[in-house]
C-alpha cells in the first residue's frame, strides 16, 4: 500500500518499543463486542491504474460543459482561468498546508489571505473583509445573523431577487434560532418595493445585484430606507466578475456585503468547493464571521501578517463566538487571488465587458425568435427568457441535441406555476458565435 | 472616602456615596496578558450582581467581567476603545472599565476587602 | 544572525511585497479580445471609478506566488504532527482524479438526466462512509467538520420538534472543540459541560447526573480530544437514549478506528466525518474542507436537502422539501456539496480499499505509541496507557525551565519541524498534542523524536535563551499580535501622497 510507510519489520520493532505484543493491545480500550475482526464489506486495496479506470467511468457518463455549448449560470458561472493558476496553486506548500496558526512558517498563506481580503475590500467598495466563508449561499446566511448582532433585532426582509438557495440558507438557519424572516415574492421582472416590509424589529434586508433574474438595479434608495429605521442593508454578488462592470454595493449604501467568488480561478466542479465573500463597514468589524489576517512586525521590526482578532472565534469564544466557523475556503481564495492577480485592473473590467458584450449579443438573437421574450430590462451577463412554454422541458430537450441551454427557473421553484416558462441564460467570455449560433437553431427546433 | 473591594472574580468596585467605578484587578491583567479590547456596558444598561457586565480580551482569550453589585450603569470607559493596554499599564486606575449607582449597597459586604482579597490571590499562587 | 544582506534576502529565502506594491498601471497577465461595441444594458448604472487592482505580467505573478509558498510549512515538507487535525500525506492521484474533464467541467444546475455518473459518484461516497460507520443514512452537503456538526444538531432539533419537544440543553464534555458549543448555540440550544474524571474520559456519573428531560443531545469526540477512546461509551449511549436524548459524534479522530470500529455499533445517532481529516483531501492553508454526516434510522428522515436517490435505472437528485417523502429539515449550502472534495475522497477510498483503511487506522495508533513510548521518560504524558492515534503530554516536564509550551513549539519551527497542537484541550496544563499520522515513517517518526528529547533535555539543562529567542531562522520571526488585535490593519491602503 503505497501510502503506508511502514513495513511489517518496522511494525514489529515499533509494537515492542511501546510495549505491545500485537496491535490488539493498543485496542484494548475498546469494547470487544464492537471491534471490527476484519475489514468492512467494501472492495479492497486498488492501484493508481484501476482507480482511474473506476472515476474516469463515471466521468465518461456526465455531459461537461467543456464539450457541449453551455449557458448556465443561476449561481455558478463558467470562466477561462489562465494555467498558471492551476499550476501554481498546485505547489505542496499550498496545497498541503494548514490554516496558519504558526505565522512564522505561513507567511505565504497570511500575505495572500491579506492580498485577498484586499481585493474584496477593494471590488465591494467596502472597508474590510474576511479571509473567506464556504459559498455565497452560507455567506448570506451569516451576514443575516451579523446584522441582527449588531441591530439587535429579530428580522429579516429577503428580496424575490435573491438566489433561491442563499434564500434558503438564511430561513433554515433562522428557524432554528428562533429568528424571524420576511421572505418577498418571486420578483422576475425587478417590481419588488421592499421599503414597505421594513420595520421597527427589522435588522436586516438582503438582496442580490445583479438580482438572480438577472436585473441590475440602484439600491441607493433602499439603502436609505433602511438606514432611517436603523435597519442594515446586505447586498449578495453572485457573480463576483460583475463587479468589473456594474457600481459595487459599497457605493450604493451596502453595509454588509456577501458573494459568491467561484467565476475566479475556481471552476463548476458540480457545484463546490466555491468560495463565500464577505466585507462589511469598519465599525462593524468585531461582528463579521471567519478568519481576518492582519499586518504587523516581528521582534526584528520587519512587516509580516497574523490570523487576527480571533476571540471572535469558536476556538476562543466557544457558544459566544460569532459562528462556529473553523475551515475558510483557502485553496479556492488563493485560486480567486490568483486569478485576479493576473488579471489586473486592465483585464479584469475587460472581462466583465466582454461577459457583457456576449450577453448582449445572446439576448438580441434569441429574443428576436418567436416564442421567446427577454423578460430582464437590465442584466450583466445573465438575463430571463419567457418561452412560449414550460421551460424545464425546454432545456431536457436542448441537452438531448447536447445543447446545454440554461436553467429553468422552475427548477428553482417547482410549485410556481407562474414561473415555470422562465429560462435564465447566462454568457460569459467563453461563450463563441459557433455555440451561439447552434443555441439559435436547436431553440428553433424546440419551441 | 472611598470604600474599595474585591470579587473572587478579581473585580474591583470603589464605591463613594451611591456612586461606584469598577475595573479588574492588577493580578487580573497580568494573568490575562496584553489586552487588546475591552467591550464596556453602556450608559443606562441594568446590572445584577454576578451578571455579565464587560468583556475583556487578550490575544488568546476573552473573559467576561461581572458586576460586583446590582444597579445601573451610568457610564462605560471610553478611553479603552483607543487604547486598551490602559488595562494593563492602570488596572486599579485609569484602565477602571464603568462607573455604576448602586441598587443595594448591603451587596458590598459580601466581597472582599483589600486585606482578604490579598490573601486570596496568595493563596492561588 | 548573519551580516544583513543587501537586499534583506537570505539565500533561498526572498522577501516578496504586495501586489499592490508592484503595480505597472494598464498591465495584465492575461490577454483578451477587446469586446465588441454594444448598447450596454446596465440601465445607467456601470461602474464610474476605478477599482484599484494592480496590474502584473505574467512571470511577476508567477515568481510572487512562487515565492510565497516557499515561506509555507506543509505535510510535503515534513511530520505534521497537529493533534485531531490528521495531516496524512495528500495523493496527487485525488487531484488528477478531480480535474477529469466529465468531472470539473459540470455545471450544479444541468439537467439531470447529463450528470448521472456525478449523482452515481456522490451515491458511492455515500456508500462508503455508511458502510465504514455502520449507519444508514449520510447528508452530502456540508462544507466542513464545523457545519456538519451544525447539520447533525439540526437534524436533531428538527426530530425532537417532531416529537412535539424540541428540549433546550446539548451537553459537551469540558474537552470539547470550540466548534462543538458554536454549533449548538446556532441552534438554538444552551450549552452545559460535562467535566472529565482523572483518566481523562467522559465522568459517567457527572453526565447521568446532568442527563434530564431538558437535555436533547450530547456531543462526544470519540477517539477524544485527549486521544483516548471513550471506553465507557456503551454505557454513555444508553444513559442518553434512556434520557430521550440523542447522541452526537464529533468524527474528527474517525482516522483512529475508521475499518476497525463503526460509530453505529457505538449507539451514535449522528457524526460528521471530515473528508479533509481521515480521507486524505488537501487541507490547502485552510479550505476547503467537507464534512459529510451520517445518521442512525432515529434521524433518517430528516436529512437535509440536496440528497441523491438511487431509484434502480436511474439517480435522481432530491433539491426541494416540496419533492421529498421525508422531513428534511432544509437546505444548508448552496448546490450540492462540496463535490471536487468527494471525487477526492472517493480516489483515496478506492485506492486504499477497506483493507487499507483498516490497516492505516492501526498504524496510525501504533505511530502515536511509538513516539510516546520513546518519549514519557522526559515528557509528561498525561494519562496513562494506550492513547490511540494521538498522544497528550502537559507542561509538567518544562517547570523550573522558564520555558513555556509556547517557547518549545517555537524551538522546533527551527529545526524544520511544525508544531504539535498547543493549549488545546484545556484539561490539561499547557497541553502538547501530537498526532503523527500513519503516513509517517519510521525514520521521520525517530527524527521528530531526537528532536523533542534534544529540545527537552536542552529546556531541563537550562539554555532558556534558546527557547525564548525562537524562531531565528524562519522567514519572519516571533510576530507581535498584540498590536495587530489592539490596531488591526486588514488591508493594503495606498500611502497617502
Amino acid at each position: 500500500m503505497r501510502y503506508l510507510p511502514l513495513s511489517d519489520a518496522d511494525r514489529l520493532e515499533m509494537l515492542a518499543a511501546a510495549g505491545a505484543s500485537s496491535i490488539d493491545d493498543l485496542f484494548k480500550d475498546v469494547p470487544a463486542s464492537v471491534l471490527l475482526d476484519g475489514p468492512v464489506d467494501l472492495p479492497k486495496a486498488a492501484g493508481e491504474m484501476a482507480v482511474e479506470r473506476t472515476i474516469g467511468a463515471l466521468a465518461g457518463k456526465n455531459l461537461g460543459t467543456s464539450s457541449a455549448p453551455s449557458f448556465l449560470g443561476a449561481g455558478a458561472y463558467a470562466h477561462h482561468v489562465p494555467s498558471a493558476v492551476d499550476h501554481l496553486i498546485q505547489r505542496g506548500e499550498y496545497l498541503t498546508s494548514y490554516t496558519p496558526y504558526q505565522p512564522e512558517i505561513s507567511q505565504g498563506t497570511l500575505q495572500y489571505l491579506f492580498e485577498f481580503q484586499t481585493q474584496v475590500a477593494l471590488l465591494t467598495g467596502m472597508e474590510v473583509a474576511n479571509a473567506s466563508l464556504y459559498d455565497g449561499a452560507t455567506a448570506a446566511a451569516e451576514a443575516m445573523l451579523m446584522a441582527a448582532r449588531i441591530t439587535k433585532r429579530g428580522k429579516a426582509v429577503l428580496s424575490g431577487g435573491l438566489h433561491p438557495h442563499y434564500r434558503d440558507v438564511a430561513v433554515n438557519q433562522a428557524r432554528f434560532m428562533d429568528f424571524q424572516v420576511v421572505c418577498a415574492d418571486p420578483d422576475p421582472l425587478a417590481r419588488e418595493d421592499l421599503t414597505a416590509l421594513i420595520d421597527a424589529e427589522t435588522a436586516c434586508v438582503v438582496v442580490q445585484n445583479p438580482g438572480f433574474f438577472g436585473q441590475v438595479r440602484d439600491l441607493s434608495a433602499l439603502a436609505e430606507a433602511c438606514h432611517e429605521a436603523g435597519a442594515l442593508l446586505v447586498v449578495a454578488v453572485a457573480e463576483v466578475v460583475s463587479l468589473g462592470a456594474v457600481t459595487p454595493p459599497g457605493a450604493m449604501g451596502a453595509d454588509i456585503v456577501v458573494g459568491e467568488g467561484q467565476s475566479l480561478g475556481n471552476g463548476l466542479s458540480y457545484g463546490g468547493p466555491y468560495l463565500g465573500l464577505m466585507a462589511c463597514r469598519q465599525k462593524f468589524l468585531r461582528q463579521m464571521p471567519g478568519r481576518l489576517a492582519g499586518q504587523t512586525v516581528d521582534v526584528e521590526g520587519r512587516r509580516g501578517w497574523v490570523l487576527t482578532l480571533s476571540t471572535r472565534e469558536q476556538h476562543i469564544r466557544r457558544e459566544k463566538a460569532t459562528s462556529n466557523i473553523c475551515t475558510n475556503s483557502g485553496l479556492c481564495a488563493l485560486a480567486f487571488t490568483m486569478h485576479l492577480t493576473m488579471l489586473g485592473e486592465a483585464g479584469f473590467t475587460r472581462l466583465a465587458r466582454l461577459n457583457h458584450a456576449a450577453a448582449v449579443k445572446l439576448a438580441d438573437r434569441l429574443g428576436a425568435l418567436s416564442g421567446v421574450e427577454v423578460a430582464s430590462d437590465t442584466f450583466f451577463n445573465e438575463f430571463a427568457l419567457k418561452l412560449s412554454k414550460p421551460a424545464a422541458q425546454v432545456v431536457d430537450d436542448l441537452a438531448a441535441k447536447g445543447i446545454l441551454g440554461g436553467v429553468p427557473v422552475s427548477r428553482f421553484y417547482p410549485n410556481e406555476a407562474a414561473l415555470e416558462n422562465l429560462l435564465l441564460v447566462a454568457a460569459t467570455e467563453l461563450t463563441t458565435d459557433d455555440q451561439a449560433d447552434a443555441f439559435e437553431a436547436a431553440l428553433k427546433e424546440v419551441l | 472616602m472611598a470604600t474599595k473591594r474585591f470579587t473572587k472574580d478579581h473585580e474591583w468596585v470603589s464605591v463613594e456615596g451611591d456612586s461606584a467605578t469598577v475595573g479588574i484587578t492588577d493580578y487580573a491583567q497580568q494573568q490575562l496578558g496584553d489586552i487588546v479590547y475591552v467591550e464596556v456596558p453602556e450608559a443606562g444598561r441594568s446590572l445584577d450582581q454576578g451578571g455579565e457586565a464587560a468583556v475583556v480580551e487578550s490575544v488568546k482569550a476573552a473573559s467576561e467581567v461581572y458586576a460586583p453589585v446590582s444597579g445601573e450603569v451610568t457610564e462605560g470607559n471610553g478611553d479603552l476603545e483607543g487604547d486598551p493596554s490602559l488595562v494593563n499599564s492602570a488596572a486599579e486606575g485609569d484602565g477602571w472599565f464603568f462607573k455604576m449607582t448602586l441598587s443595594d449597597a448591603s451587596q458590598l459586604d459580601d466581597l472582599m476587602d483589600e486585606a482578604a482579597y490579598k490573601a486570596y490571590i496568595a493563596e492561588l499562587g | 544572525m548573519p551580516t544583513r544582506t543587501i537586499l534583506g534576502n537570505r539565500g533561498l529565502q526572498l522577501e516578496q511585497p504586495l501586489i499592490f506594491e508592484q503595480d505597472s498601471p494598464g498591465m495584465s497577465g492575461v490577454d483578451l479580445p477587446e469586446p465588441d461595441a454594444v448598447q450596454d444594458r446596465l440601465g445607467g448604472l456601470g461602474r464610474k471609478e476605478s477599482i484599484g487592482l494592480p496590474g502584473l505580467s505574467e512571470p511577476q505573478v508567477v515568481r510572487h506566488y512562487m515565492r510565497l509558498s516557499q515561506k509555507n510549512y506543509a505535510i510535503d515538507s515534513g511530520v505534521y504532527p497537529l493533534g485531531s487535525c490528521t495531516m496524512k500525506h495528500n495523493p496527487r492521484l485525488n487531484e488528477k482524479m478531480a480535474r477529469l474533464p466529465g468531472l470539473s467541467d459540470l455545471h450544479p444546475m444541468q439537467p439531470v438526466s447529463t450528470v448521472q455518473g456525478a449523482l452515481e459518484l456522490m451515491n458511492l461516497l455515500g456508500h462508503w462512509l455508511k458502510v465504514l460507520t455502520g449507519m444508514p443514512a449520510v447528508a452530502l452537503s456540508p462544507a466542513a467538520g464545523a457545519h456538519g456538526e451544525l447539520c447533525g444538531l439540526m437534524a436533531v432539533r428538527a426530530a425532537l420538534e417532531d416529537r412535539g419537544n424540541a428540549r433546550k440543553i446539548v451537553l459537551v464534555p469540558d474537552s470539547a472543540h470550540g466548534t462543538n458549543p458554536a454549533s449548538a448555540a446556532l441552534c438554538g440550544y444552551d450549552v452545559r459541560s460535562i467535566p472529565a474524571n482523572d483518566r481523562g474520559r467522559v465522568d459517567l456519573a457527572a453526565l447521568k447526573a446532568a442527563l434530564n428531560e431538558d437535555v436533547a443531545c450530547f456531543m462526544l469526540t470519540n477517539p477524544n480530544t485527549c486521544g483516548l477512546f471513550e471506553d465507557e461509551i456503551l454505557e454513555i449511549a444508553e444513559a442518553v437514549h434512556a434520557a430521550g436524548a440523542f447522541f452526537y459524534c464529533d468524527g474528527a479522530n474517525f482516522n483512529a478506528i475508521v475499518g476497525r470500529v463503526r460509530p453505529g455499533d457505538l449507539g451514535i445517532d449522528c457524526m460528521h466525518i471530515n473528508l479533509h481529516k481521515t480521507f486524505s483531501t488537501p487541507h490547502g492553508g485552510g479550505g476547503p474542507g467537507s464534512g459529510p454526516t451520517v445518521f442512525s434510522e432515529a434521524l433518517a428522515s430528516f436529512v437535509p436537502v440536496p440528497y441523491v436517490v438511487d431509484k434502480g435505472d436511474r439517480f435522481d437528485l432530491v433539491e426541494e422539501e416540496s419533492q421529498s417523502n421525508q422531513k428534511p429539515f432544509g437546505r444548508m449550502k448552496g448546490f450540492h456539496g462540496q463535490f471536487g472534495v468527494f471525487v477526492r475522497a472517493l480516489s483515496y477510498m478506492l485506492s486504499m480499499g477497506s483493507d487499507g483503511l483498516r490497516q492505516a487506522s492501526a498504524d496510525a495508533v501504533l505511530n502515536a505509541n511509538y513516539i510516546a513510548a520513546r518519549l514519557n521518560d522526559l515528557l509528561t504524558q498525561s494519562y496513562d496507557g494506550p492513547c490511540m492515534h494521538e498522544v497528550l503530554f502537559d507542561d509538567r516536564f518544562l517547570k523550573d525551565t522558564g520555558v513555556s509550551t509556547l517557547d518549545f513549539a517555537k524551538a522546533m519551527i527551527d529545526d524544520g519541524v511544525h508544531p504539535m497542537t498547543m493549549y488545546f484541550p484545556l484539561v490539561v496544563h499547557g497541553a502538547l498534542l501530537m498526532e503523527p499520522t500513519e503516513t509517517e515513517s519510521k525514520q521521520a517518526l525517530d527524527q521528530f523524536v531526537e528532536l523533542i528529547r534534544g529540545l527537552a533535555e536542552r529546556a531541563q539543562g537550562g539554555n532558556e535563551q534558546y527557547f525564548k529567542e525562537a524562531p531565528r531562522m524562519t522567514p519572519r520571526r516571533r510576530l507581535d499580535e498584540t498590536a495587530a488585535a489592539r490596531k488591526p490593519i486588514l488591508r493594503w491602503v495606498p500611502e497617502a501622497s
